[in-house]
């Protein structure tokens, strides 16, 4: 039973701005639907193609952000965008998170030539550049929501994996997990209830500050052209979408997706440093 | 010495060999290679004609075997597109892309290491809190994005640089911040972990209690011992930029080995994409393996670890 100040004490210094920024883009994401003025595919009625925002000139309230080259509202595209940069993100780390974290604990906790093998996949797979080999599989694997999400988990696996083992080396030597292994408990067991649990620190931390690479990295796919596909909006896309039209002087084509993501993952990174701060002040450097 | 050189060697070969495995399971896990060799607007019998050729009816133990054993010889295949070998338009392109990513560098430390010391040195003050803010914008705001609002600004509207292409310095400036800009962030921050790390030690400690002037403290003891992971990270970054570019050459219609992978995609040049996956790797891998050995050469403890 926690006692009553534990939770005060958990709540202080929480990071307002970043917390607010998050939540924001969670509700947007979940409440799309409700929240979009038009569908984010079919080009505004009784609205230009590339209308400017509505304080520039030649802009309307129709379409309060403008709108893109197929006449499409820019507001509506950057709130479904929120979805998909979401849903990718999160996906994508937990996706990722797992996969490290197995093989995180086996290599730890069994050792020996299981330990050698994870490690050596391990530095063969950071060899290759994270971008390089997210495009090189998703021009592989094609365009496609699940197929970036599986991207996602073989690239960025290796940095739960390395950190994670490392911090089950030490667990591994610990009076209570010594104990549990001389009573004959199980290994699965122990591994269940000791050294998972007291990880999932460490997890979190690496997990918060993943996410925000995952979403830079999606938008990056997109913008190649190997990310989400048209006609789903992602702000990946719709960069890439605005790029032609940057020397003509559409500037809101790319400033207001590119600041949507900035600001997602400016407030991931703060999000996750706080979380790093809070949950183990011993760790600051991971 | 010798016994380090040698299984430090030894890894770097596995991981090699491992990379190429990866490289060669994915494309067969994902489909049928002699789609992607024989290119688009293949027929039936180009089909059948390519297994043949490339022995991709072979078993795989055997289609691996001579995949690394051309690979080791340098052939990697030839571009569908611009029909020369791969090997040939990489190094053809590789130095521009160094270039950039030298200059990059050279941004990233100028301004990395410099607000680093300052924010470790006076840790809590406002330059400290200016450090911080520029190090999390770094991280956070996508390099392509950054790319495009300059060139908005710096070319479309002020017109004082060249949009895109290569060949005066003036082209150099804008996409090379872009790379740089994570990475004046990365430089940033861990300049200051270490800083901060080294200022702590004892023999600093005891540099003070002498009554050394501060200024003799920092940057005759603290400075240089904080420098050797930066350092380090340093030799890295520059590997990394080189190769995930991409983006920016793109944008910035930069002729490197970024833009050579963006086009290969386009284009579905898979021996191009391909190579240039495994040439990153090895590079890499390289890179890593010849780190390792100067510091061992350097520092004996790190021989008998």
């Amino acid at each position: 039973m926690r006692a009553p100040g534990r939770a005060r004490k958990l709540l202080k210094d929480v990071p307002i701005l970043p917390g607010v920024i998050l939540l924001a883009l969670i509700l947007t994401a979940i409440f799309a639907d409700v929240i979009a003025p038009y569908d984010p595919t079919v080009p505004v009625a009784g609205a230009k193609v590339f209308q400017p925002p509505f304080w520039m000139n030649g802009g309307s309230l129709i379409a309060p952000f403008g709108t893109d080259f197929q006449g499409r509202d820019v507001l509506s595209r950057l709130i479904y965008g929120a979805r998909v940069s979401l849903l990718v993100g999160i996906t994508g780390t937990l996706v990722a998170g797992g996969i490290g974290l197995t093989l995180g604990i086996l290599a730890g906790y069994l050792g020996g030539w299981v330990d050698h093998a994870v490690m050596r996949l391990t530095d063969a797979w950071l060899a290759l550049p994270f971008l390089m080999f997210a495009i090189f599989l998703a021009a592989l694997l094609g365009a496609g929501v699940s197929n970036i999400i599986i991207v996602f988990g073989l690239v960025y696996w290796t940095r739960y994996a390395r950190v994670i083992r490392g911090e089950v080396l030490t667990l591994r030597e610990r009076e209570f997990v010594r104990l549990a292994q001389v009573a004959g408990v199980s290994t699965p067991k122990i591994v269940m209830r000791h050294i998972v649990p007291n990880v999932m620190n460490t997890w979190m931390v690496l997990a918060s500050l993943t996410v925000g690479v995952v979403i830079v990295t999606e938008a990056s796919l997109s913008f190649l052209g190997v990310g989400v596909p048209p006609p789903t909006p992602a702000w990946g896309s719709m960069l890439a979408d605005a790029r032609s039209t940057l020397m003509v002087g559409y500037w809101w084509l790319t400033v207001l997706p590119g600041l949507c993501i900035s600001a997602v993952v400016l407030a991931a990174n703060l999000f996750g440093d706080w979380l790093r701060v809070r949950l183990d002040p011993q760790r600051r450097d991971l | 010495m010798r016994r380090y050189v040698l299984t430090r060697v030894g890894y770097s070969i596995v991981s090699l060999l491992l990379l190429s495995l990866t490289v060669f399971a994915v494309v067969r896990a994902t489909g049928d290679p002699a789609v992607l060799l024989v290119g688009p607007g293949a027929s039936k019998d180009d089909l059948a004609n390519a297994r043949t050729l490339w022995g991709l009816d072979a078993p795989y133990p055997q289609q691996y075997v001579t995949f690394v054993s051309n690979a080791i010889r340098g052939d990697l295949g030839t571009s569908f597109q611009y029909r020369v070998p791969v090997r040939d338009l990489y190094f053809e392109r590789l130095p521009n892309s160094l270039l950039l990513a030298m200059v990059a560098l050279v941004i990233s430390l100028v301004l990395g290491i410099p607000l680093g010391i300052v924010s470790a040195v006076k840790s809590g003050s406002r330059w400290d809190s200016v450090a911080k803010v520029v190090g999390m914008f770094g991280l956070s705001v996508p390099n392509f994005f950054i790319g495009l609002v300059m060139i908005n600004i710096f070319a479309v509207w002020l017109r004082w640089l060249p949009a895109a292409g290569i060949g005066t310095w003036q082209h150099l400036v804008m996409p090379a911040i872009a790379l740089g800009w994570y990475f004046v962030a990365s430089m940033l921050r861990l300049t200051r972990s270490s800083m901060l790390e080294v200022l702590d030690s004892e023999y600093i400690k005891l540099a003070r209690l002498k009554g050394l002037p501060e200024r003799v403290v920092i940057v005759k003891h603290a400075f240089k011992n904080a420098l050797i992971p930066v350092l380090t990270l340093a030799g890295i970054n520059l590997v990394i930029m080189v190769n995930v570019a991409v983006i920016i050459e793109t944008i910035f219609a930069w002729p490197g080995i970024g833009r050579l992978l963006y086009e290969g995609i386009s284009f579905r040049d898979f021996p191009v994409v391909q190579g240039l996956v495994i040439l990153a790797g090895a590079m890499i891998v390289g890179v890593n393996l010849l780190l390792d050995l100067v510091y061992a050469w350097i520092d004996p403890r790190i021989r008998y670890a």
